[in-house]
């Protein structure tokens, strides 16, 4: 009896629709959310996100009536953000029906963005997103979409991160996201072990084996992806099954 | 039958009402000291920080009415928070006093393991539990929490581990609780409150 590796879902939306980057750029469509999330939460996924990648303050109420019909669909927990700028912004997407909030640029911006969402919803419900790009012997936090440096240590500002109220690690390696060529194990190691909350991969997934990797080799506690499972490479059932063949704690769908 | 969802703010009260929604229970939300007197079923969720479930209750003057229910025999679900509250107190706020109807206290899960405890577990029940009648022993559950109740003098329903046992299930005459979220449980979850309702009929 012990916790179960999570998979993870990711929806990549312009506000309205889903869509993924390839490296960030060149997004195209990949459906409709509403229907996608009901697809995963029937497949067995452990939980789901839902990103705002456009982030557009003019676009934000068609963000938070996606969030609402999305968590609709869910008897899983679901995490939201993009673009989460203040505690206002956190909570409407609460109130529209998630769970957690991740926090990315702004948090860079003003680290006390996680302390005031922590202190209000709690630890558990408040997700640092660190997009990291190796950069020499280290990792650099990158930020708007992955296009900029922070000038900040990834594993440092994991530190600092859940030192000021973050509950949970998103961790998305830039030089692996839309490759397919796997995850960013030697990262994702390195976090995990600098800090005492769940990490989550993300970025570069594509087979069975890559989630095996980074979960024996890795030592993350869930792993996200989007486009392998939005275009029907891989089913989140039939992931379990072989992560469960091969020794990796895992929830089976019955 | 109605399920009164005490509405202290807790952000998963959505989640519950459609989690009952599915189920076909008629529900409503409240933090009318006047309708938690009168409820057939009481359902606590709970989310995030002690001390805001807490004072939440002392200011809108739930404590005495929810107290008075459960005393009366109504039946109760805690979820989460709603099941630490139950206990005296809890070190997350150890100011604080807990509605004090079971005998134990809350405490900080140990730091050896990753916290919060967040994600999928399965719970060991100690003897035979209402609340996971038909539910395969295999099942897991959603957990997101870092306090727990480790040192439970009645016997929990069922038990889960993260770096130290503690109470998962709860069961004692008309109270139920859950450390878990059953809203956010898949089927299991929805196969645990179905089972509530049966009770509470």
């Amino acid at each position: 009896m012990s916790l179960a590796h999570r998979i993870i879902p990711c929806l990549d939306t312009d506000g309205e629709r889903v869509v993924k980057g390839i490296n960030f750029v060149g997004l195209r469509d990949a459906g409709d959310p509403v229907a996608l999330a009901a697809r995963y939460n029937a497949e067995g996924a452990d939980e789901l996100v839902v990103l705002d990648i456009a982030a557009s303050r003019d676009r934000r109420p068609t963000f938070l009536e996606t969030i609402r019909r999305v968590a609709a669909e869910l008897a899983i927990p679901l995490t939201a953000g993009g673009g989460i700028r203040t505690l206002e912004d956190g909570r409407a997407v609460v109130r529209a029906g998630a769970d957690k909030i991740t926090v990315n640029t702004a948090a860079v911006k003003r680290p006390e963005l996680i302390f005031e969402l922590s202190r209000e919803f709690g630890a558990q419900a408040v997700v640092l997103a660190i997009d990291a790009k190796r950069g020499g012997n280290h990792w650099d936090v990158m930020v708007r979409g992955g296009r900029e440096s922070a000038s900040l240590d990834a594993i440092e500002w994991a530190r600092t991160g859940v030192a000021a109220g973050a509950g949970e690690i998103l961790l998305t390696s830039v030089d692996r996201d839309g490759t397919q060529s796997g995850f960013d194990v030697m990262l994702t190691a390195a976090i995990s072990k600098a800090v005492n909350v769940p990490v989550i991969a993300s970025g570069g997934a594509k087979s069975p084996g890559h989630f095996v990797e980074i979960f024996q080799e890795g030592a993350a506690d869930a792993a996200l992806a989007a486009s392998i499972f939005h275009d029907g490479v891989q089913s989140i059932r039939t992931l379990k099954e072989f992560l469960a063949a091969r020794g990796v704690e895992v929830r089976l769908p019955c | 039958m109605k399920v009164t969802i005490v509405d202290y703010g807790a952000g998963n009260v959505p989640s519950v009402e459609r989690a009952l929604e599915r189920l076909g229970a008629e529900s409503e939300r409240t933090s009318s000291p006047e309708r938690i007197s009168k409820a057939q079923a009481l359902l606590l969720p709970g989310v995030g920080h002690y001390a805001a479930l807490v004072r939440a209750l002392d200011e809108q003057n739930m404590r005495a009415p929810l107290i008075g229910a459960i005393q009366q025999g109504v039946p109760f679900l805690g979820i989460c928070l709603g099941l630490q509250v139950l206990y005296e107190s809890s070190e997350e706020a150890p100011q604080l006093r807990g509605l004090q109807v079971l005998s134990g206290t809350v405490c900080g899960l140990p730091s050896n393991v990753k916290l919060p405890h967040m994600g999928w577990n399965q719970v060991a029940a100690t003897r035979h539990s209402c609340l996971l009648e038909g539910i395969e022993s295999s099942a897991y559950f959603y957990f997101a929490h870092s306090y727990a109740v480790l040192d439970s003098n009645g016997v929990p329903a069922a038990t889960c581990s993260h770096g130290a046992p503690f109470a998962a299930v709860v069961e004692k005459q008309n109270i139920f609780a859950v450390q878990f979220h059953p809203e956010k449980s898949g089927d299991a979850g929805a196969h645990l409150l179905r089972n509530f309702l049966r009770i509470a009929a």
